[in-house]
């Protein structure tokens, strides 16, 4: 089979298969968020957490629920890693530094899951699986219970009641996460993923060497590392580690759960607020930019621009022979797009524009189609702001789903629109500005600064993949980064359930012949139009100092 | 205290216990079920795919190994060849070379790598296929190209005393297409065929 073939069935089958299985989980998840029973293993829960699921939040309460429940996370988190010398299954490791224990602290708490440290040679089994992994499920569940939070805001009239955050949290992970990462396990597992709790296996090979083998419990944590679009992996290599990524059909599977509660809540969204259109219009608007990313990187990767690579003859330096460039351009740009950051193969590697188009795949902030939870309302929140800029161009009051979008509810927008890019172009500029930057590349010129760029942008969008030459183990940019990741998660939360908020208040507009149809593929036209005008005029600048300057060059 | 600051604290207490529930159900539960699963169901797996020879185990057919001679860096001329790796195989150092498609130092690794190989294989430069001469992601990639092996052959056949052919048999029987007709790559398993070869008997 020639290897155009091959890509192109890998891509439809992937696409096929998430075409069928959205529509069921889509709807699942909106019965579980809109359920009214409670089973009794979460009556049991809600008793020892001391919280009343059936009580309605307003949007300050849900907020500061949200934000106690991630502050926990991150104190239990750094002390985990400070006192693991102290605790049972260390590994025999080493407590981390305080300013790595705070990085790693805020990267899995934010979902970001960015990682300063090697698995393999600085987590105890205790961390990783009792630390980390949970963090996997429950930053998770925030992310999807902040959009159900917006969706409801759309959904509800003249009420400020957002719903309960235990209840969403809760059903969320036991629901959805844990069922759906429990099979993913097993299947990775009989694809060849490890799972145990050995500690590390000597062997003499048969040359006479010695080789040690690591364990671990590896594909649950892999599971839901990419289910819950957190990137975090068990070992320094990620999902490019064989024990973690097998073959050609686990690696499919990966990229798979990558994308898939990205792309089933816009059917959750469109159930909800009672027309399922209204999500369809959403998801196509993520799915062609994902497409055109496939597409653009998959090409680069195949004609292999650069000097190395030309000698070469392939891309194929930091990708596995397994995988091949194409199966590695997949699930690059799938884990850049989706906020998730697992790798396969190593992003500093690819071509000049290859992470010019992964980076840009961030800084459009995680929305096409975004990590969990946190790319719908991400994406709802470009639509409040393209269905405005369409209002403009007609001169009447612009209203979405029957909500009127005035002031307040774009200056909501607004604010969080400047967040991310504030962090990342402040961010990067500090670090370059200091010479924190300079110290931290493995690569010289136009590529180097791509590390730099790359570090910042994909923490502050809570992504967590890197351009890993990039050194970031240093105070200065395990603080920045930390930093970065907390205000980035947070920061727009904020802004998205205040919006919730003010829209969940008022009374729905009928609609009217002047009405901006939002179900229809126009509507998608400008959906996208606007994303890639905001991120395009945000950060064309700094795309061209670095992946622009270097793929121009070669 | 006033009440805020006790709405705060009742606040961050439920918050806490609400996270350490979740942690039993999340990171004790859910993995001790899923470790129980695996290894009644794919225990060989679960446990890191260990292959063994005359009775002891010598790898993993998932993890590449080195096959230098031993305690040089020089490659064996006996056994097939894994693509370079800088942690020479070492699965406590995981991780690439992160090295950009143009950079300088990258162009002169490629540059020398591929004479090498063209060297101890005794082929021409522009025979030696990409895999050969560039670093996978993992620097554990357990596989070839069938190019890469077929590059090998007569080398090896040579360092053992056997006929071409044989080994050129052994690859082919070891050759992999892509898993289920179209995902990823067609590769050959190195630790699998240089056992295979260490079981042939000579001619």
């Amino acid at each position: 089979m020639s290897p155009t073939l091959a890509s192109v069935l890998q891509v439809s089958a992937l696409v096929a298969a998430l075409a069928l299985v959205h529509r069921p989980l889509g709807d699942h998840m909106a019965r579980v968020y809109a359920g009214t029973k409670h089973s009794r293993a979460e009556r049991w829960i809600y008793r020892a957490v001391g919280a009343d699921p059936d009580a309605g939040m307003r949007w300050p309460a849900y907020l500061r629920t949200v934000l106690a429940f991630s502050l926990a996370g991150v104190l239990l988190l750094y002390a985990l890693q400070r006192l693991q010398d102290r605790l049972p299954l260390s590994l025999g490791f080493a407590p981390l530094s305080p300013d790595q224990a705070f990085n790693t602290a805020a990267s899995f708490t934010s979902n970001t899951n960015w990682q300063s440290y090697a698995g393999e040679s600085a987590m105890s089994h205790l961390t990783q699986t009792g630390g980390l992994a949970v963090q996997n499920f429950v930053s998770a569940a925030v992310g999807m219970s902040v959009a159900v939070a917006l969706i409801r805001g759309f959904a509800r009239a003249r009420t400020g009641e957002l719903g309960n955050f235990w209840a969403d949290l809760v059903r969320g992970t036991v629901r959805i996460l844990l069922p759906v990462s429990a099979a993913a396990a097993v299947l990775l597992v009989a694809a060849g993923a490890v799972q145990n709790f050995s500690d590390v296996q000597s062997v003499t090979t048969v040359t006479g060497q010695t080789q040690h083998l690591t364990g671990g419990a590896v594909a649950s944590q892999e599971a839901i590392k990419d289910l819950g679009t957190n990137g975090g992996g068990f070992y320094n290599a990620n999902s490019s580690h064989p024990f973690e990524n097998p073959d050609g059909s686990s690696n499919l599977l990966e990229v798979f759960l990558l994308l898939l509660i990205p792309f089933s809540l816009p059917r959750t969204f469109g159930t909800m607020v009672g027309s399922v259109r209204q999500g369809y219009a959403v998801v196509a608007a993520m799915a062609g930019i994902w497409f055109a990313g496939v597409v653009a990187v998959t090409l680069l990767e195949a004609a292999h621009p650069g000097t190395a690579a030309q000698l070469a003859g392939g891309a194929m330096e930091g990708k596995e022979q397994r995988f091949g460039e194409s199966a590695s351009s997949l699930f690059a740009v799938s884990t850049t797009m989706t906020s998730t950051g697992s790798v396969n193969s190593f992003h500093d590697s690819f071509s000049g524009l290859s992470g010019g188009v992964l980076l840009f795949g961030m800084m459009i902030g995680e929305i096409a189609p975004g990590g969990v939870g946190s790319g719908l309302y991400g994406m709802l929140v470009m639509a409040v702001v393209a269905v405005f800029l369409a209002g403009l161009m007609v001169g009447r009051t612009p209203e979405y789903l029957g909500k009127r979008l005035g002031p307040r509810e774009m200056k909501l927008a607004a604010c969080y629109l400047l967040v991310t890019p504030a962090l990342v172009l402040s961010g990067t500029a500090l670090a370059m500005g200091t010479g924190n930057g300079e110290s931290a590349m493995t690569n010289t010129g136009p590529h180097g600064f791509s590390e730099v760029l790359y570090a910042y942008t994909s923490a502050s969008n809570n992504n967590g993949s890197a351009f890993a030459g990039f050194g970031a183990d240093t105070g200065f940019h395990n603080t920045a980064l930390g930093l970065c990741m907390l205000l980035g998660r947070f920061l727009p939360m904020v802004f998205v359930l205040a919006l919730a908020g003010s829209l969940a208040r008022q009374r729905p507009a009928p609609a009217s012949a002047g009405t901006l149809r939002t179900d229809k593929p126009l509507f998608t036209g400008v959906l996208v139009a606007c994303v890639a005008v905001v991120a395009g005029l945000t950060f064309f600048p700094s795309l061209a100092l670095g992946p622009l300057a270097e793929g121009l060059a070669a | 205290m006033n009440t805020s600051a006790r709405t705060t604290a009742r606040l961050l207490s439920s918050a806490l216990r609400a996270l350490l529930v979740l942690s039993v159900v999340t990171g004790v539960v859910y993995p001790l079920a899923v470790t129980g699963i695996a290894q009644a169901a794919f225990h060989d797996k679960a446990n890191g795919s260990v292959i063994e020879h005359d009775g002891r185990a010598v790898g993993s057919k998932l993890i590449g190994q080195s096959w230098n001679l031993k305690g040089t860096d020089a490659p064996d001329p006996r056994w097939f060849q894994p693509r370079p790796s800088h942690s020479t195989y070492d699965p406590l150092t995981t991780g690439s070379s992160q090295l950009g498609a143009s950079d300088p130092t990258l162009v002169k690794t490629v540059r020398e790598t591929r004479k090498q190989v063209a060297a101890f294989n005794g082929v021409p430069p522009s025979a030696v296929p990409k895999d050969a001469v560039t670093g996978s992601a993992s620097a554990l990639d357990p596989h070839i190209s069938p190019a890469y092996a077929e590059i090998q052959i007569a080398r090896v056949a040579k360092a053992r005393g056997l006929t071409e052919s044989r080994v050129a048999d052994l690859v082919n029987d070891h050759e992999e297409g892509r898993d289920l007709g179209f995902l990823g790559n067609a590769r050959v398993n190195v630790l699998e065929l240089n056992l295979a070869l260490s079981r042939l008997p000579a001619n």
